[in-house]
C-alpha cells in the first residue's frame, strides 16, 4: 500500500513539473491519468509477479559513466569498420555467463551489452546470454566478463 | 564562456549527426540482419546521445534541459528493450546468422546457437 | 546567426538518416530488416521534433518528443508481439527453438 501511494507521489510530481497547469481541470486529469497508471501497473504485477523496487542504487549511477565511456570506443570502433572499405567484419556467437540474481540486476546487464554497438544479446536463459557480435575483438572483450562482474557488484552492494 | 559552449553544442550535434549518418550508411552496406542490427544500434546509442548533449548545451539549466535529459533516459531504456524482444523474435524465427564461429563451446551445448 | 545553423546542419543529418533508414525498410527483405529500418525511423522522428522544437523556438516541442519516444517503445513491442505470436502461435519461447 505504502508502495502504491510512493508510485502515486512521484507520477503526480512528474505530472505536475511536465504540464506547469495547476487549473483545477488539468489537476482532474493528472489524477485520472495517475490513477489509471497505478490499476494498469497492479494488473500487470499480477501476471509478471513484482520485484521489490530497491532499485536504482548508487552503486548504478557510479557506473553508468563506465558504460558511457564503454559506450563511446565501441561507436568508434563500429563507425570505424562501417567506413573502411572492405568492411572488416567476423560476425560470432558467444555465451557470456551472467551471474546477476535478480532480473533487475539481468536487465542491466542484457541492455548493457546491447547498448554498446557491435554486440547484441540475442536470449537470456539459464543464467547465460547469448551474444551475437561483430567482430573477434568485441567477441573477446564481452567474453571477459566485466559488464557481468560490474553489474554484480552493483547487486551485491546496497 | 557561452561562446565555448556554443562550440561545444555545435561539435555535439555536428559529430551526432555524422553517426547518424555512419549508422544509416553501415544499415546499407552490412551483408545479413544481424550485423546491420549493429549500424542501426550506433545511431540510437551515439547518434541520439551527441545529438540531445548538444541541444541540453544550448538549453542550459533550465526545464527544458530536463525534459531533453527524460529523452535520453527513456531512448537509453526503451531502445535496448525494443532491440532485445527484436533479436528474440528474429533468433525464434530463425533468421540466418550466415558464416559465424561460436566461442566458448564448452558454455554452448545447445544446438539453437550454431543454425 | 550561429546557434540557428548548427540546428539546422543537425537537421539535415537526422532528415539524411531518416531517408536512408525508409530506403533500407523498402528494401528488407525479411520482415525483421524492415522492423529494425522502421524502428530507427522512429527514433529519428524523436530526434527530428526535439531539434525542430530548438530550431522554430518552440522547446515546448519536447514533451511530444517525449511521448513519441513511448508511444514508438509501446508500438515497437505491440508489432513484435504480433510478428512473433503470429508466426508461431505460442508463448512459450523455451519450446519454440
Amino acid at each position: 500500500m505504502s508502495r502504491t501511494l510512493t508510485t502515486a507521489f512521484l507520477l503526480f510530481s512528474v505530472w505536475l513539473l511536465w504540464s506547469g497547469h495547476t487549473e483545477p481541470l488539468f489537476l482532474a486529469f493528472g489524477v485520472v491519468s495517475v490513477a489509471s497508471v497505478i490499476l494498469i501497473v497492479r494488473r500487470m504485477d499480477r501476471i509478471s509477479g513484482s520485484e521489490r523496487a530497491d532499485w536504482p542504487r548508487l552503486g548504478f549511477f557510479l557506473y553508468l559513466p563506465w558504460l558511457v565511456w564503454q559506450i563511446l570506443k565501441s561507436n568508434i570502433d563500429v563507425a570505424r569498420i562501417i567506413l573502411s572499405r572492405d568492411l572488416p567484419i567476423s560476425p560470432r556467437l558467444v555465451r557470456v555467463t551472467s551471474s546477476q540474481k535478480t532480473p533487475t540486476g539481468k536487465v542491466i546487464h542484457a541492455n548493457s551489452i546491447t547498448l554498446t554497438p557491435g554486440t547484441l544479446s540475442l536470449d537470456v536463459r539459464d543464467g547465460q546470454i547469448l551474444v551475437h557480435a561483430l567482430t573477434a575483438e568485441s567477441a573477446e572483450a564481452v567474453a571477459a566478463g566485466e559488464i557481468d562482474r560490474r553489474v554484480t557488484r552493483i547487486e551485491r552492494g546496497h | 564562456m557561452s561562446v565555448f559552449i556554443d562550440i561545444l553544442a555545435w561539435a555535439c550535434l555536428i559529430s551526432g549527426s555524422v553517426f547518424c549518418i555512419i549508422g544509416a550508411v553501415g544499415l546499407l552496406r552490412m551483408p545479413n540482419f544481424w550485423t546491420r542490427a549493429h549500424a542501426a544500434g550506433m545511431t540510437d546509442t551515439m547518434g541520439a546521445g551527441l545529438i540531445l548533449l548538444g541541444l541540453m548545451l544550448e538549453a542550459g539549466l533550465t526545464l527544458v534541459t530536463v525534459k531533453l535529459l527524460m529523452v535520453l533516459v527513456f531512448l537509453y531504456l526503451t531502445g535496448p528493450t525494443a532491440g532485445h524482444a527484436l533479436f528474440r523474435a528474429a533468433h525464434a524465427y530463425g533468421i540466418p546468422f550466415g558464416e559465424v564461429a561460436l566461442e566458448n563451446s564448452n558454455l554452448a551445448g545447445r544446438s539453437d546457437a550454431a543454425e | 546567426m550561429l546557434s540557428l545553423t548548427m540546428f539546422e546542419v543537425a537537421m539535415a543529418g537526422i532528415l539524411v538518416t531518416m531517408l536512408i533508414a525508409l530506403i533500407a525498410a523498402v528494401r528488407g527483405p525479411t520482415v525483421f530488416d524492415r522492423l529494425l529500418a522502421i524502428n530507427m525511423f522512429g527514433t529519428k522522428t524523436v530526434l527530428l521534433i526535439a531539434v525542430a522544437g530548438f530550431l522554430m523556438g518552440r522547446p515546448e516541442w519536447l514533451d511530444l518528443a517525449l511521448v513519441y519516444v513511448l508511444v514508438n517503445f509501446i508500438g515497437a513491442i505491440a508489432v513484435l508481439k504480433f510478428v512473433r505470436f503470429g508466426n508461431l502461435g505460442n508463448d512459450d519461447h523455451e519450446a519454440s527453438s
